[in-house]
């Protein structure tokens, strides 16, 4: 009998098997389904193999060490509760990106430079699931990196989209550098890279702490947790919609388990400060996050920005549970990090769906700009039914998913009254309210990326002749957007589900929800708080019909069409329609100012000119500007200081090496 | 160990490094190739030493190919390559000889120190051996680095190597193939030279190196 982790092993070489496959064949017309249908197939396989490993044996653990890699190391697998439930995450991702594809990838002007890479980018994301030593691990993390830039630099022609990938390609490169370090440390001076080691290891303080902060920049620049986020919002719209989605709702999620395996499995107990740390991060990512999405006219770039916030978030909950955890609080930490995992799982199902929406009306009326698009609703009906779910879900409303994952984070900050440290005391319900504050954001910057894309009258010709995409990508989204309700209506059965992690992380579990009567979700106990998704939906689906069927039946049946008001103007264009920007003027002008240093400016023609008034906007992009511009500069002012030695004379080459090798040897004699 | 086999290695050893510095003032080519080959002579004696007192035959075939190839095949194919480039009277030292023969001083000084430092635990002969041996590598290097022409970078090239064939003979036990591989590689690169020697002549007119920087056209 194989164990069940060498099943997933075969699944990956299959999925490796597809990329090689799909080299051969990507040429031809077929290929597109070959390949897509092939990883639709493995992933549904390998997501139905974790999903029952994770729900038939929570607590069994399985291994297996294959001779690769080095030679005196080997390659270490392992499947336990947190990998299984993030293998679900990822192949339930690539499966609905997979069928999205079929659809989608028609589309494509340049399959042969999308269909090798995305298997291989499949595989590379499971492997590092299933890594068990430090050695797989970051060799499985280079790999999905690599294949994950690939896919970005596929259209490499378009504006923009060869900067994107050498920023995503530099931020990856230092990401893994401080992964590297990272392992380097917690293996210690005996070299011990396999993760049983690192565990039964006690690292000192120091030790920790580095490896904290060495997480946070190589998983949190993965993940994009603000400052390092800057090549995110790049790179995931610059490839294709399908894998934008993968790398937006899933890739970032395996970057959430690098820091979760490495910070709550391999370290060891907590430091209490280690909480303020990632709470502080989470909060700043998610307000700046959702600040910058408001900003964004770009739908596909807004989606990333958002991506963003809701790391934020679960970096939040993160830092919740790891302050609980080095408390002490067994519960609370349970209940907060079951919150993480939770919207860990609700964010790759919405921000999959939001972003093959996006795809959706990319592909249609090629356009990404919404100041462009407008009134979609009339002609992509079944598209902007699921966008709207999408909206919803992100927008953390009831009944759906993204509500019941917040909810379970504020349960978790109202804990905070008792920690012991006066510190976290007042940082958490600090974070709190940004929490509360990007919810807010998220749910303004909802309204525009819908009301704007769907809603009014189109923009621009391309608009206009817009049809309803393919029934592929329609199945797809509807499978999410199913999801997304399913998981609002029954987060019992999600939370139970859950429970194996948490337990094997922190060694306690949240109450067992689908005990509670009528699907309630009980996180602590019943007389301080209980949420219902299901009654929550059957009043909204009951008050809805009754007002539907009140109003149908009482007033008149006539459909009426009239002007529609234009603010005084006779004549009215689409273009005087509310737009992206005059949507999120009043939130820039008060956020705008500090986190964006905003400058509105208004050029008033004298009275009788018949110049038009210009009213400009300069924002600029802070973190970038403070972070990245003075490393730029210095590497640029670096390299032009260096060009001098390529052209340096034969002996003077051959003096560099020698002085170089007296030095060294002088060191040597003088080393005390 | 009886004192007169350690005295007599650590005279051919240091006699290599006493012609090591003879190098370093040569400023013509055909001198310095005569040094090299008196220095390849000074190596063959050390190896043929180190063969009787180790008892290792196969250093023998050592010795006999620093004899042969480096005493008397090199220097002799380097002479009528400096005959047929017509360059004999070349004066070629890129700094004064006297900041140079201090340079060497110095760099045996650090050999000394260093390998004396490190090896505390060896065998003293072995232990003398590789510091006389760091210091030929040293000055080698240093003929290198002080010279223009092409030629005498070869030499000072080769004499490099004459030193690590007396680290690898001072220590016990290192295989013959290593020591062959090594001696063939220099031969390969005494031949290769030897073309390029020729190529950058018929291109340039010279073999000073300067010749291939002023047509990348850079400065000095």
């Amino acid at each position: 009998m194989t164990s069940i982790v060498s099943l997933l092993l075969w699944g990956v070489a299959a999925f490796l098997g597809a990329a090689v496959l799909a080299v051969a064949v990507s040429r031809r017309g077929s290929a597109t389904h070959l390949v897509y249908g092939a990883t639709l197939g493995i992933s549904a396989a390998m997501f139905a193999i974790a999903a029952a490993a994770l729900i038939g044996d929570p607590a069994g653990v399985s291994t297996v060490t294959l001779p690769l890699g080095l030679p005196w190391i080997g390659a270490h697998f392992r499947l336990d509760a947190l990998s299984a439930f993030f293998l679900v995450v990822v192949n339930l991702g690539g499966a609905v990106a997979s069928l999205y594809g079929l659809g989608y990838g028609h589309h494509e002007p340049a399959p042969h430079r999308v269909l090798p890479f995305f298997p291989a980018f499949l595989a590379g994301m499971n492997l590092v699931v299933l890594a068990d030593d430090a050695f797989t691990f970051l060799l499985s993390w280079e790999f999905m990196s690599l294949a994950s830039w690939a896919l970005v630099m596929a259209h490499h022609r378009e504006q923009d989209n060869t900067r994107a990938g050498y920023i995503y390609l530099v931020m990856a490169s230092f990401g893994t550098l401080a992964l590297l370090l990272a392992f380097g440390l917690l293996a210690g001076p005996d070299g011990t890279y396999t993760f049983d080691a690192m565990r039964a290891a006690e690292p000192s303080g120091l030790v920790a702490a580095a490896a904290l902060v060495l997480m946070l920049l190589g998983a949190g620049s993965k993940a994009g947790l603000v400052p390092l986020h800057v090549w995110l919002p790049l790179a995931h719209p610059a490839a294709p919609s399908h894998v934008s989605a993968l790398m937006s709702g899933v890739m970032t999620k395996v970057a959430v388990y690098g820091f979760i395996r490495v910070i709550f499995d391999l370290l060891g107990e907590p430091a209490w400060w280690s909480g303020v740390v990632v709470l502080f991060l989470g909060g700043l990512t998610a307000v700046l996050g959702i600040l910058y999405a408001l900003m964004e006219k770009d739908l596909k770039r807004l989606l990333a920005y958002s991506t963003i916030e809701n790391i934020g978030v679960i970096f939040v909950s993160l830092g919740l549970a790891l302050a609980f955890k080095a408390n002490a609080m067994p519960s609370a930490a349970a209940l907060a990090l079951t919150a993480a995992l939770f919207h860990v799982l609700n964010h790759s199902f919405f921000k999959s769906l939001l972003f093959f929406g996006a795809g959706a009306v990319l592909t249609v009326t090629g356009e990404r700009n919404m100041e462009k698009l407008g009134g979609l609703i009339h002609r992509m009906p079944l598209t902007s039914f699921v966008f709207l779910v999408g909206c919803v879900s992100i927008s953390a409303l009831p009944p759906f998913n993204g509500f019941v994952s917040e909810w379970l984070a504020f349960q978790a900050i109202l804990q905070s009254p008792d920690l012991p440290q006066w510190g976290l005391k007042v940082m958490v319900p600090a974070v709190g309210g940004l929490l509360a504050l990007s919810a807010a954001l998220a749910a303004a910057c909802f309204v525009k990326a819908f009301g704007i894309t769907f809603l009014g009258r189109p923009r621009s010709a391309a608009v206009e002749q817009a049809r309803e995409v393919d029934r592929y990508s329609l199945a797809a989204m509807f499978i999410l957007a199913g999801l997304c309700l399913l998981a609002g209506i029954l987060p019992g059965l999600v939370i139970d589900g859950l429970s194996p992690v948490t337990l094997s992380l922190i060694g306690n579990r949240m109450p067992v929800q689908m005990a509670q009567p009528w699907l309630s979700i009980v996180p602590i106990a019943e007389s301080r708080s209980s949420y219902n998704g299901l009654l929550v939906f059957v009043f909204i689906a009951i008050s809805a019909s009754l007002a539907a069927f009140v109003i149908h039946r009482f007033a008149s049946h006539a459909l009426r069409r009239g002007p529609a008001w234009g603010c005084g103007f006779p004549d009215v264009t689409p273009a005087a329609q509310y737009t992206a920007v005059s949507f999120a003027q009043p939130i820039r002008r008060v956020f705008g100012t500090f986190a964006f240093r905003a400058r509105e400016k208004v050029e008033m023609p004298p009275p009788g000119a018949t110049a038009p008034a210009r009213l400009t906007v300069e924002i600029h992009d802070v973190v970038w500007e403070t972070f990245y511009q003075p490393i730029a500069g210095a590497v640029g002012y670096a390299t032009e200081k260096l060009n001098r030695l390529q052209f340096l004379t034969i002996r003077r080459y051959l003096t560099l090496v020698f002085l170089y090798l007296v030095t060294l040897l002088l060191v040597l004699a003088l080393w005390p | 160990m009886n004192g007169l086999t350690f005295d007599i290695a650590h005279l051919l050893a240091g006699g290599l490094v006493l012609v090591s510095f003879m190098m370093l003032y040569q400023d013509r080519l055909f001198a310095l190739i005569n040094v090299f080959a008196l220095h390849a002579i000074v190596l063959a004696l050390s190896v043929a030493w180190q063969a009787y007192v180790q008892e290792a035959h196969h250093l023998y075939v050592t010795a006999a190919i620093a004899l042969i190839f480096k005493a008397i095949v090199i220097p002799v194919g380097l002479h009528r390559i400096i005959q047929r480039l017509g360059i004999h009277r070349d004066i070629e030292t890129a700094v004064g000889i006297g900041s140079t023969m201090l340079a060497g001083i110095g760099l045996v000084a650090l050999s000394m120190v260093l390998m004396l430092r490190v090896t505390p635990e060896a065998d003293p002969l072995a232990r003398e051996d590789l510091a006389f041996a760091l210091s030929i590598i040293l000055l080698g290097l240093l003929v290198m680095v002080t010279r223009r022409n092409a030629v005498s970078q070869v030499v000072g090239f080769m004499s490099l190597e004459n030193g690590l064939v007396l680290a690898a003979t001072g220590a016990k036990g290192m295989p013959l193939v290593v020591e062959i591989s090594v001696a063939f590689s220099i031969l390969i690169a005494f031949i290769v030279i030897g073309v390029f020697l020729f190529r950058i002549r018929e291109r340039f007119d010279s073999v000073d190196v300067g010749a291939l920087d002023d047509y990348r056209g850079e400065r000095r």
